[in-house]
């Protein structure tokens, strides 16, 4: 925190003159506010009942009289399966992103750091295959969860969402390794310390920053996915994520969809909870330590 | 009407009759009694000792359906005194993706127990590649058939076997009203109709509201339309060619219906315009009925709509009332069109045929029956729970001429582009020849798979 | 309960650690290995576990559709190329292929342009844990969610749609936005934006942190306006980033569907192609020619492959 605010001070004391100070905020005000206005729509709405969500735009709700309900959550919270689906949604989560984590920095510091022939092929080929869409892999992996016999467990979603998220996961890190000063390698190199060292106490730990906003995404990823964890878990109502219950709340034919207003923010609390866990790893100053140390 | 008390006994008696028979069948007719059932393999994981008298089975019954909200709700209360009867827990999962779930499903083998269908067309293809099992000998064949409208059970059949059975059923092309609005009186014909909207229309009430927007699915209401003006243009041989493929959609008797639609969502007969119709949710689309001033008179909407009435226009019971579409061609009289929710079973496990033998009954229709907001093909269903939906029953029943959603009993490809055809004819009615001929290509191709 | 929570507690754990256990196990075994091979060897070994996961769930599948596509809808009867002759004989198919160029050129010039903008500005300020957390905001919230929310947003209505209320303010007549072609699609691309700008936002900015305060601050002392060293310094370091997150969201751009599934499933002319592949593949059981659709998004994404192997050969150049 230290680091960022003398940077903020020593930019205010230099950037000239206080018509670009008022510009900067204003800027950053107006976009701030386009940004929120949709998604404080669905929050006012989220506390109307929904014959005036149909009838009249959110903002009326802003003046008097003032008719909000906790209807919507009370009936989004009062369905049935839907702490099971939370406790699923963990389930599923969690080892989905740290098994992403995982795998993937061990491949990114190979292609970083590592010198081999067709490295530069094979890697593009990695991410090239971020272009696969999803629809087309179910089948196939379906099959071969079928006959491994894990077809409507855990184990299958986490796998399938490890092996969905690893090319973006290993571009992205490999891209940040890749930009670590070499100096930093070398010197490590000279006192003797092997790839392995230099992974584990140089690489990783100068990585935190990308590897918090990778854990982010991951985690956002799987935590809204939906049809990975229909078409591998399939019809076990004790196994499906929130997602899963949520969009259910809606009727076949879209009927009860204010509900859906009140559902998007009880799903999307924990994600906004990680993101600002994480954020005080996005400030400066993480990086630069160890790099001159 | 009877007691509630005496429902739940034939309740009870229809479960066990459903329960024996499926002893015997699954069996095949030898002389062991009960345990028999369980021999077949299981896909619902433990299967319970079953006890004497055929009650018990025990295990759980996967299935996967697009009922959500208050439906999934209403079939769990459905199959609640199964679960208690039988001991089989039933597991029932609901999405909107059912289509993705079932298509990879059956193309890699690993399908819920019984499952909701997406459709009549892709009801046939899971038959014909062996997915969908028969129910010839699952069900109680012979009371099915005695029970439920023939229309539905011919539906349900492929290559001469059962393989799909209806849970609810809804009537479509009525044409819903406000009492307090419209005072007219039930129109003798479509012409008269007209007639009776130009009476009572004036300003800002204009004959017709239309909403045609329903998310991936856009565009269906307008089709419900056409089929209802084909019916009554044309008659039901025309309606089945059409359906099947051979009339073109550029004849004249298909234009024609898209012309008398294209009256309706015109600026001066619809409230809104053509862009209002476009935009706005079909569960909306009827709103105006109920608000001051009144925007329109009248609302084609099948018989589920109501619920849309009470939740988003802010409709009570009272407000709404309807009559059956009007005869339009006098040689082709009391036609009515319906829809309904077919069920299938993918995994030949005793849980799944005694789950299937109890769904077709009359007395696991009656709980979601009344319940409110479903209609039922069984005949010994009576029990609706107010005049609107015993009336629209009556018509399921009654009608002379009943026929199938058509653009439901299309290949999917022609009902997709059945649906976004309405939705091009409603921005620029102008365009119709160059829909139709596109229409008549996606028909050429469509059904030669 | 207990026994699945043992489970995820095995995979929490034991995946990591399983996979520090491997690494050194295999650089134990290199240091037995003959010097020459050891070098050659390793690299392999270090990138096993995820070049395994990648031909399970990527290339396998892959594979498989280009396989598919050959074939007819049930993948039982080889076709040749007909499925692509449906794609490019269809208008449908090419609009659709027409909307994508669409999709590439604004959703990624929105996004990265947006979000690399936003991030800079960001640094500036004291608030910018809270600025950043309001342009994060729409990518934790699902697809379903989003269409919710942009219903409430283009609404025909001007009594419950925002933007036509905004509009109408102005005394303009309601608009249709999601029906008035070509515009529509630039809408629907706009709700793209929304919704990855935060993502752009959040690794530029992680970049951004990563370049040293020092070699900014000299560049000032000695004179440099904020401008200059924006073009100077900040944006040349910052390149290799904007690169990863422009190619992914060309691919993102590529594979649009979601938006489109729920707003408009592709009418009034907004198809794109992987809305196109969803319905081939599980409304119309055409498993060909939803195939087809993929294999030609493997290869729209060549050519950007090829920039990147371009981009990462002089970046090892320099280093």
């Amino acid at each position: 925190m230290t680091a960022q605010s003398i940077a903020a001070s020593a930019t205010s004391r230099r950037s000239g003159p206080r018509v670009g100070r008022i510009l900067l905020h204003l800027s950053l005000l107006i976009i701030a506010v386009v940004w929120l206005v949709p998604a404080v729509g669905l929050f006012v709405n989220s506390f109307r009942p929904s014959a005036d969500i149909a009838s009249s735009g959110w903002w009326t709700a802003l003046a008097p009289p003032y008719e909000f309900t906790f209807q919507n959550y009370a009936d989004v919270l009062g369905r049935q399966g839907l702490d099971r689906g939370f406790i699923n949604s963990l389930f599923i989560t969690i080892p989905a992103t740290i098994m992403v984590l995982a795998v993937a920095s061990f491949a990114a510091y190979a292609f970083a750091w590592m010198d081999f022939r067709g490295k530069n092929v094979l890697f593009v080929i990695v991410v090239g295959l971020l272009v696969v869409p999803l629809q087309v892999s179910l089948i196939p992996i379906l099959r071969l969860f079928a006959e491994a016999g894990i077809a409507g467990t855990f184990l299958a979603v986490w796998l399938a969402h490890t092996g969905f998220g690893l090319p973006f996961a290993v571009f992205l890190l490999r891209n940040y390794m890749g930009g670590l000063p070499r100096e930093v390698f070398e010197s490590a190199a000279i006192d003797g310390a092997g790839p392995a060292t230099s992974f584990f106490r140089l690489a990783l730990p100068m990585s935190v920053p990308v590897l918090a906003s990778l854990a982010i995404f991951q985690f956002l990823w799987v935590w809204n996915d939906l049809l990975v964890a229909l078409v591998f878990i399939g019809a076990r109502p004790e196994n499906q994520p929130l997602t899963v219950v949520v969009a259910n709340l809606v009727n076949s034919q879209g009927g009860q969809w204010h509900l859906l207003t009140a559902a998007a923010f009880i799903v999307m609390a924990l994600p906004l909870v990680v993101f600002f866990a994480l954020q005080r790893y996005f400030v400066r100053g993480i990086t630069g330590g160890a790099v001159k140390g | 009407m009877e007691s509630p008390f005496m429902k739940r006994r034939r309740l009870v008696a229809g479960l066990v009759v459903s329960m024996l028979v499926v002893g015997a069948c699954s069996d095949g007719g030898a002389a062991t009694s009960a345990p028999a059932v369980s021999a077949a393999p299981t896909t619902g994981g433990e299967s319970a000792a079953p006890t004497e008298g055929g009650g018990e089975i025990g295990g759980s019954v996967s299935v996967i359906g697009t009922w959500g909200g208050a439906e999934q709700d209403a079939f769990l209360a459905m199959v609640a005194p199964f679960e208690a009867e039988t001991g089989i827990k039933v597991e029932y999962t609901g999405t909107r993706d059912l289509n993705a779930v079932l298509t990879t499903g059956v193309a890699s083998g690993i399908l819920p127990d019984l499952a909701g269908l997406p459709g009549p067309g892709q009801m046939r293809e899971f038959a014909t590649r062996g997915a969908l099992k028969p129910l010839d000998d699952v069900l109680d064949i012979e009371a099915y058939k005695s029970e439920t409208s023939p229309g539905f059970v011919e539906l349900g059949t492929v290559d001469g076997q059962v393989v799909g059975v209806f849970i609810k059923a809804a009537v479509k092309g009525l044409i819903w009203y406000n009492p307090n609005v419209y005072t007219g009186g039930v129109p003798t014909s479509w012409d008269d109709l007209w007639s009776k909207a130009g009476a009572a229309a004036s300003g800002d009430t204009k004959p017709w509201c239309v909403g045609l927007e329903s998310g991936a699915a856009s565009g269906w209401p307008g089709t419900d339309w056409i089929e209802d003006l084909v019916i009554r243009q044309s008659g039901p041989d025309v309606y089945d060619a059409w359906v099947a493929g051979a009339q073109k959609w550029s004849s004249p008797e298909i234009k024609a219906a898209f012309e008398a639609f294209g009256e309706v969502v015109s600026q001066a007969n619809t409230h809104g315009g053509p862009n209002y119709v476009l935009n706005t949710g079909f569960g909306s689309g009827a709103n105006p009925m109920f608000a001051d001033p009144p925007g329109c008179l009248f609302h084609h909407q099948a018989s589920f709509i109501t619920s849309f009435f009470q939740d988003e226009g802010g409709a009570a019971e009272g407000d709404y009332d309807f009559f059956p579409m009007p005869d339009i061609n006098p040689s082709f009289t009391g036609a009515a069109t319906g829809a309904g929710d077919l069920f299938g079973m993918f995994n030949d496990t005793p849980q799944a045929r005694a789950l299937m033998a109890y769904l077709v009954t009359a007395d696991a229709q009656a709980i979601w029956v009344g319940i409110g907001g479903a209609l039922s093909g069984n005949k010994n269903v009576t029990n609706y729970p107010d005049d609107v939906s015993a009336r629209s029953a009556e018509i399921l029943a009654n009608a002379t001429v009943f026929r199938f959603d058509g653009s439901d009993l299309m290949p999917e490809a022609m009902n997709a582009a059945f649906w976004s055809a309405m939705l091009e004819f409603t921005q620029d009615p102008s365009k119709l020849d160059a829909i139709l001929a596109n229409l008549d290509s996606v028909q050429a191709s469509a059904y030669a798979q | 309960m207990d026994e699945r929570l043992l489970t995820a507690a095995i995979v929490i754990v034991g995946v990591p650690a399983a996979l520090v256990g491997y690494v050194l196990l295999i650089e134990t075994i290199l240091r037995f290995v003959p010097g020459r091979v050891a070098p050659r060897l390793r690299p392999v070994l270090w990138l096993l576990p995820a070049l395994t996961f990648l031909s399970v769930f990527l290339v396998y599948p892959t594979i498989d559709t280009v396989r598919r596509s050959l074939m007819d809808g049930f993948s039982e009867n080889f076709v040749g190329l007909a499925n692509y002759e449906y794609f490019f004989g269809s208008g449908e198919t090419l609009g659709a292929l027409a909307n994508n160029v669409l999709w590439i050129v604004f959703l990624t010039g929105g996004a990265v342009g947006l979000g690399l903008l936003i991030a800079i500005l960001v640094d500036r300020v004291r608030y910018e844990p809270w600025v950043k957390a309001v342009i994060f905001l729409p990518m934790a919230i699902s697809f379903v969610a989003a269409g919710v929310i942009w219903r409430f947003m283009y609404d025909f209505r001007p009594e419950s749609g925002t933007l036509n209320a905004i509009v109408g303010t102005f005394g303009v007549e309601p608009v249709g936005w999601l029906n008035t072609w070509p515009w529509n699609t630039l809408f629907l691309i706009f709700v793209g934006v929304w919704m990855q700008v935060g993502f752009a936002m959040v690794i530029l900015s992680a970049g951004l942190k990563g370049i040293s305060t020092e070699l900014l601050e000299a560049a000032r002392v000695d004179g440099a306006n904020e401008l200059q060293v924006f073009r100077g310094i900040t944006f040349p370091l910052l390149l290799p980033t904007i690169a990863v997150i422009s190619t992914t969201v060309i691919i993102i751009a590529l594979k649009a569907f979601d938006i489109v599934y729920v707003m408009t499933n592709g009418n009034f002319g907004t198809e794109v192609l992987a809305n196109r592949m969803y319905k081939e593949l599980f409304n119309f059981s055409q498993f060909g020619r939803g195939s087809a659709v993929a294999v030609i998004l493997f290869v729209a994404i060549v050519p950007v492959m090829l920039f990147n192997i371009k981009r990462f050969r002089e970046q090892e150049a320099i280093r």
